[in-house]
């Protein structure tokens, strides 16, 4: 446990001396879904309509901006064989990094949410089911990326190859995210959808940290 | 009596055997010296003792079980210095080393007396990124000292740097010997530290060895 506080901890201190890369993911989220107005048109029905999609789309994209970098530089510069011989599990290590780009990347883009969606005209009752949305379908995205960006370590263009691996995988976690944020707007049940995320989420917690640490050795060898 | 010992080891990169057949036993206080030319299989010892690759055959073991049985407590065991330095630019110097120490229970006053023993103290605020070659070198050996291990893998850990700090190396080598710690050396350069045992590696080569070494 200490030594998964301890990586979450360094992955922070890292995070915080180059905010640039987190404040890169934000800026992309703001600026795809501000050009969704200008495609479709600034009718404001319209807006409404497509407003949950547009931001869950937006914000997966934005995402996957974020995950060549995860485990990349520590590959490079020889950090990911002193994490791997650290005495704790790599699988903690896949999960302590998940947690901790979860804090610099998803959480930020939970706090723009909102913004954007009084921009895109999203109704009243859509944005507590946002919040929640975003809140249990972010994290399944940071342990989700997390196997691809361990997956293609090594890889030319490994950053394209993340995205086409990663992004058919995250289709389920749109799906819910969206349709729970429309179900809201139209007054039915929210609950089914966020039982769904919360239930993918907890799916991803125990398979993706397996996952990724398998991935990983093979990178090492 | 503390013993790490590898028997009948066996090292494949892609399709080529590397070294085949090689055993090797450390105990207090001794220091093992890898020697070979380029490409021999040194690096792929270490990885290899460190438990970073699997062994193609033959196994690895403690006094008290088989690394395979424990790996974590086998990894709380060791240090590895290989050639890369782990070294975040972004983080100052001291930042980083604790950063690896804390991961291995190593505490703040050790991590600022590490720096002191590689003269990096006067930099221990600096950015990484501001570090030389030699001085990021120094900074990666002195994980060794910031916190506890009884064995010490290191890759060429004299290269870089300068002829003050191979003695430091030479030294803190020395003291960790002489408390009863085990090192296992991979260098081209003479190392000037007495009492040292050589493993060559060209002796393990598959040419060396004949090819029931594949089979067995």
């Amino acid at each position: 446990m200490t030594g998964l506080l301890a990586v979450i901890r360094r992955e922070l201190q890292l995070a915080l001396r180059q905010a640039g890369d987190s404040a890169v993911v934000v800026l992309f989220f703001v600026l795809a879904t501000v050009l969704f107005p200008f495609g479709v048109g600034p009718e404001p029905n319209m807006l409404a309509r497509i407003a949950a999609g547009v931001l869950w789309v937006a914000a997966l994209l934005a995402a996957m901006l974020s995950f060549e970098r995860l485990f990349q530089p520590d590959y490079e510069d020889g950090g990911l064989e002193q994490l791997a011989l650290a005495p704790l599990p790599l699988e903690a290590v896949v999960l302590a990094k998940s947690c901790a780009h979860w804090l610099v990347t998803g959480l930020p883009l939970i706090v723009a949410a909102p913004v954007l969606g009084i921009l895109l005209n999203l109704p009243a009752a859509g944005f507590a089911s946002l919040l929640a949305t975003m809140a249990l379908g972010t994290p399944t995205i940071s342990l989700i990326g997390a196997v691809g960006a361990a997956l293609t370590l090594g890889a030319r263009r490994g950053g394209v190859l993340l995205s086409l691996l990663v992004l058919p995988l995250v289709v389920p976690v749109l799906i819910f995210g969206a349709a729970g944020i429309d179900a809201a707007v139209a007054g039915m049940a929210v609950r089914p959808h966020l039982a769904m995320l919360g239930g993918l989420l907890l799916g991803a917690l125990v398979l993706c940290p397996w996952a990724g640490a398998a991935a990983l050795r093979q990178a090492l060898e | 009596m503390i013993r790490f010992a590898g028997q009948g080891l066996a090292c494949r990169r892609g399709e080529r055997l590397v070294f085949a057949r090689l055993d090797f036993s450390l105990e207090p206080g001794d220091a093992l010296v890898l020697t070979g030319r380029n490409g021999s299989g040194k690096t792929s010892l270490l990885r290899l003792a460190a438990g970073l690759t699997p062994p193609a055959a033959g196994r690895l073991a403690w006094h008290d079980g088989p690394v395979a049985d424990e790996p974590q407590r086998h990894r709380s065991r060791l240090h590895y210095v290989g050639h890369l330095d782990a070294v975040k630019p972004a983080l100052t110097a001291i930042e980083n080393l604790q950063g690896w120490a804390s991961l291995r229970g190593g505490d703040g006053t050790r991590a600022h007396r590490a720096l002191d023993a590689f003269g990096l103290g006067a930099l221990a605020d600096a950015p990484a990124r501001y570090l030389s070659a030699g001085q990021r070198r120094r900074l990666a050996l002195c994980r060794l000292l910031a916190s506890e291990a009884a064995l010490w893998l290191l890759d060429e850990p004299t290269v870089a740097l300068d002829r003050e700090s191979v003695a430091a190396v030479h030294e803190v080598l020395a003291r960790h010997r002489d408390a009863g710690g085990m090192a296992m050396i991979a260098t081209n350069v003479d190392l000037a530290i007495g009492g040292v045992r050589t493993l060559a590696l060209a002796g393990f080569t598959p040419a060396e060895v004949d090819d029931t070494a594949l089979a067995s």
